[in-house]
């Protein structure tokens, strides 16, 4: 059985590397590329806690071969960081107390900025639902809901300054 | 001074409610208990633990007991 | 130990502020390290094979094909993990479940396991592996367990707490008893009693991540594992015993902790990890896929419990009476037995009787669930309560209140109370707005309480003075859910400085002394009570240090504001030395200031909560929708109320997933049907309403500060309040948990047809 040789993009970087052809995107970026911030919670897409984005369309990366990343553009929590800046929902996710043990925290984080880019200002009803794909059993959600609307009108603050500028 | 027992453990003490033991610190207490009630063995290993006027100790050999307190021995537990 | 732990009603400067968590920025950007995310230099991939069968005689197992197989290094079974317990049951039956001996006991049951080069080469090994079995008869309901012509599940157990002494193995493995008074009198002197059966089904913890381990065995016997786990001191002792490896020579390191809720209390897989490391000379990584999680890591027991309660007109209980059977799969355990002693813990009984019964069947050994035992016991009893509120025409509050037990009554599990927070909870939903919110059609509101012990246990904390006057706090409790951060909040509090001036780590097994699991709501508690005592120490040094620095006496020094300041007229010239000024000066005055404290910091003290819950029940689907619903518990005294709060919401979330939808299905063969989130389905986003919380603060009288654990309590009432919701909602009592929508069409069906 031979390898398959995949050239993508991961958070703007060129990468390339080696699997076998039925190698999950998931186990590729863990194991190969290092990106550890994706996580594995199921292996099913049943859980969320390894959302990447694919072209910019929130996916379960357990569900993705890799393979079928060739040439395009992935994006993991590691590249929500922008010139050692962290993200609105990153600082959010933290000063609301939006984590307890952490480990859904990057498929939320990543799950939520897909939402915020489709639609600054979604009220809690859209925020509940597309996050719905996401478990998370330590909080309850009560605290990522909250994080997420305090991240979506810090966003919006500052998307009105850059445009006034 | 009076020991009450937990149900579960009165069978080991020849059915009593309470007994009667002069201890001055936990560790005293259950090397006594074991001592007068050699049935009690099993639930010693298992763990016993002692509520000194309503708090549990579970492990604390060394812990005094005043001689007014109320003390009631209980299987010990654990939590999640 | 001499350390004064009593309550003092001191003013905090940083306890209680909503600081952000040292572990944040980690957490928010990937790099946090959890049990899956570390990797060795020539590392294998563990995986384990598993028994298709409920129960089994393994007759033979050939694993010739699967150790000739290119790539693979190491294929174990039972005969490499050898009984070195010395007798001791308790150890055997880790090792037994780790790997099955002979019989599997379970569906999933650990039977052989491989470490290969890659995930490709172990997987086809495992193909490889042939086993023989034989199926035998199985059972695993609780009742049909414990008939007489039951399936036995280990011949070994023999009921105890019976006389005489049984002769035949039996599936009831304990009976205890709890209560006090005469409750045959009692129930004679009732105006009405309400009796009613429940049962509750298993659930699992549902941790989102996996259990995953790092094992690494040097060929001098001597070890390291890396694990995510809520206790890697006992991790280390357990699997030391278990391989015959010396305690001081398998290093721990516990990652961070994707969740665990009593699940990781419980060694699953760790010495399976170590022993194919030994054999192949080689790092191996074993994690578990998320079927195995649910059918080889313990869930919590499912039950069928009985309740009796008898009171006066005026609304005083006069007898309250439980039989509780809990199973505890396949090796003995004493859930039955807490769950017994958890029943009427909220009530002041004259007369009180409750049975627990522990009993084995084919399923995964049960683990510890968040104040395990008590949830379901809670639902029989509140649910009972409600009935009977009802029966007597009056408010269920007012009814609770009447009888809530208070400082100085006699505990239906023994002990007398000190000051508790049952009677306070309840005024709280009295006055709370929710309890006025307004219902629409197809909708009802129940309460219920609900309590745990709490517990503390064996505590090492080391504090470590840097020389910038920053500090290093190291604890050896597992952080599940922010507990750095509080336990950094009080080192800053004691020493008087800001919280921005402490790091607080978890350290390896080989770095500090034992401290036993982060259980029974312990962390914050236990690590705190060791951190108070830790600062005060160094504050102890410190005021040496700057005696020596001023040249004065020690006893001319006090410990204010966070630096040391000379008292008496004679040093008035001398302005305050701050902990900085000290730390700089370390070196000349005597080399590292570090305080220390070692502990079992006990008496956790017990708290209650009282919850209350509006749902919609759609009576077309029996679907039912949480709409409203408030928490109330006492904390003692909230360190970081943003992680009392999390801690309260969280534990309400599993609630309502174990009330509504969370169940184990077991079909017919003895095997599990839903092992995956897909059918096994825990609470999402868009299933909640925000969670209000309320944190009372009645204090601990055995913590400096009046803390009490909080983590456990908020998932005990739950499936009661929901229950109440829901009969309230539809005018029919639902009496089988999880109340998923075809359990409520039943139950309206039967109302209609009745
Ligand atoms: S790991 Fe991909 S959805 Fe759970
Ligand atoms: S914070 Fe633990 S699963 Fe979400």
């Amino acid at each position: 059985m031979s390898s398959v040789l995949v050239s993508t993009t991961i958070n703007g970087d060129p990468i390339e590397f080696a699997c076998p052809p039925e190698e999950t995107l998931l186990d590729s970026l863990r194991d190969r590329v290092g990106l550890t911030g994706v996580k594995e919670g199921c292996g099913t897409g049943d859980c969320g806690s390894c959302s990447v984005t694919l072209d910019g369309r929130l996916m379960c990366s357990c569900l993705v071969l890799s393979a079928e990343v060739e040439g395009r553009q992935v994006g993991t929590v590691e590249g929500m960081v922008e010139n050692g800046q962290l993200h609105p929902l990153q600082e959010s996710f933290i000063d609301n107390a939006a984590l307890q043990c952490g480990i859904c925290t990057p498929g939320f984080l990543i799950a939520a900025n897909a939402l915020l880019e489709r639609n600054p200002s979604p009220t809690e009803k859209e925020i509940r639902y597309a996050l719905a794909g996401n478990l998370c059993r330590c909080t309850g959600y009560d605290k990522i809901v909250r994080a997420v609307q305090v991240a979506s009108k810090e966003m919006r603050k500052k998307s009105k300054k850059t445009k006034k500028k | 001074m009076k020991i009450s027992l937990s149900p579960t453990l009165q069978a080991a003490a020849n059915g009593e409610e309470s007994i009667s033991i002069v201890a001055a610190t936990i560790g005293q207490l259950l090397s006594k208990l074991e001592a007068q009630y050699p049935n009690m063995s099993q639930h010693l290993e298992a763990g016993i633990a002692v509520a000194i006027d309503g708090q549990i100790y579970r492990d604390d050999w060394g812990k005094e007991i005043p001689t007014d307190a109320e003390i009631y021995l209980l299987p010990r537990i654990q939590g999640g | 130990m001499g350390n004064d732990t009593s309550y003092t009603d001191q003013k905090f400067e940083q306890v209680g502020r909503r600081v952000r968590r040292p572990d944040g920025v980690d957490k928010v950007t990937g790099r946090a390290k959890y049990g899956a995310d570390a990797y060795a230099p020539g590392q294998l991939v563990g995986l384990i094979l598993r028994s298709p069968h409920a129960h089994a005689r393994i007759k033979k197992i050939d694993i010739s094909k699967a150790e000739k197989l290119p790539g693979v290094k190491a294929v174990v079974t039972c005969e490499d993990l050898p009984d070195l317990t010395g007798g001791n049951r308790g150890m055997m039956d880790i090792l037994e479940n780790c790997m099955a001996r002979g019989r599997a006991l379970y569906d999933g049951h650990a039977v052989a396991a491989v470490a290969a080069v890659d995930k490709t080469i172990a997987k086809q090994a495992l193909k490889l592996i042939k086993v023989t079995y034989e199926k035998l008869p199985h059972v695993t309901d609780v009742d049909e367990a414990m008939e007489a012509d039951a399936p036995v599940v280990q011949d070994f157990v023999f009921t105890s707490g019976v006389e005489p002494k049984p002769t035949k193995p039996s599936n009831v493995s304990g009976i205890s008893q709890f209560g006090h008074g005469d409750v045959d009198a009692g129930f004679a002197e009732a105006d009405v009693i309400v009796e009613k059966s429940y049962k509750t089904e298993q659930t699992h913890q549902g941790y989102i991540e996996p259990h995953a381990c790092l094992a690494n065995m040097s060929s001098d016997g001597s070890g390291e594992l890396w694990v995510t786990t809520q206790g890697h001191f006992v991790f280390r002792n357990v699997c030391s015993t278990l391989l015959g490896i010396d305690i001081a020579k398998l290093k721990v390191t516990a990652s961070e902790i994707g969740g665990g809720f009593g699940g990781k209390t419980h060694v699953w897989m760790e010495p399976v990890a170590l022993v194919l490391s030994r054999k192949a000379n080689r790092p191996v990584k074993l994690v578990m896929t998320r079927d195995e999680v649910f059918k080889a890591s313990g869930p919590t027991c499912s039950t069928s419990i009985d309740v009796k309660i008898g009171a006066k007109k005026d609304g005083t209980i006069t007898a309250a009476s439980a039989s509780l059977r809990y199973q505890n799969g396949a090796f003995p355990a004493n859930w039955g037995m807490i769950g017994a002693m958890t029943a009427y813990a909220c009530y002041d009984l004259k007369n009180v009787k409750t049975v627990g019964y522990d009993v084995l069947v084919n399923r995964p050994k049960v683990a510890a669930y968040r104040a395990p035992s008590a949830p379901m016991a809670a639902f029989g009893v509140e649910s009972t309560m409600d009935l009977m509120a009802g029966k007597l025409g009056m408010d269920p509050v007012e009814f609770r209140i009447k009888n809530a037990a208070k400082e100085g009554t006699r505990a239906s599990y023994g002990p007398v109370y000190g000051p508790i927070g049952i009677g306070p909870t309840l005024e709280a939903v009295k006055k709370h707005p929710h309890m006025r919110a307004k219902l629409k059609k197809n909708q009802g509101r129940g309460m219920a309480c609900g309590f745990w012990f709490n517990f503390g246990g064996q505590t090492c904390t080391d504090l470590n003075i840097g020389i910038d006057g920053t500090v290093s706090l190291t604890v050896g409790t597992i952080d599940v859910g922010g507990s750095r951060a509080s336990l950094s909040l009080i080192a800053a509090e004691e020493l008087g400085i800001d919280y921005e001036q402490v790091k607080a780590s978890v350290a390896d097994t080989a770095s500090l002394g034992h401290n036993d699991m982060t259980e029974g709501s312990r962390g914050t508690f236990s690590s705190g009570m060791a951190t108070i005592f830790a600062a005060r120490n160094a504050v102890e040094v410190m005021k040496g240090r700057a005696a020596k620095m001023w040249d004065i006496p020690v006893e001319d020094v006090v410990w204010e504001n966070g630096g040391a300041k000379a008292t008496g007229k004679a040093h008035s010239n001398l302005p305050p030395l701050t902990l900085k000024e000290i730390a700089a000066k370390s070196p000349q005055t005597g080399g590292p200031i570090a305080g220390h404290n070692e502990t079992v910091a006990d008496n956790a003290g017990v708290s209650f909560a009282s919850h209350i819950c509006d749902v919609e029940v759609d009576p077309e689907t029996g679907s039912t929708r949480v709409i409203r619903y408030t928490v109330i518990q006492d904390a003692g005294k909230a360190i970081h109320p943003d992680y009392v709060e999390g801690q309260f919401q969280g534990g309400a979330a599993q609630g309502i997933g174990w009330a509504l939808n969370e169940e184990y299905i077991y079909g017919k063969d003895g095997t599990l049907q839903n092992p995956g989130f897909l059918d096994y389905r825990i609470p999402v986003c868009s299933d909640l309403p925000f969670i209000d919380t309320e944190i009372l603060e009645i204090p601990n009288p055995n913590h400096p500060y009046g803390v009490r654990g909080v983590g456990e309590t908020s998932i005990v009432p739950p499936l009661a309040a929901i229950g109440n919701a829901v009969s309230n909602a539809v005018g029919v009592r639902l009496n089988h948990i999880p109340m998923s929508p075809p359990r409520i069409l039943k139950a309206l069906d039967e109302q209609a047809g009745g």
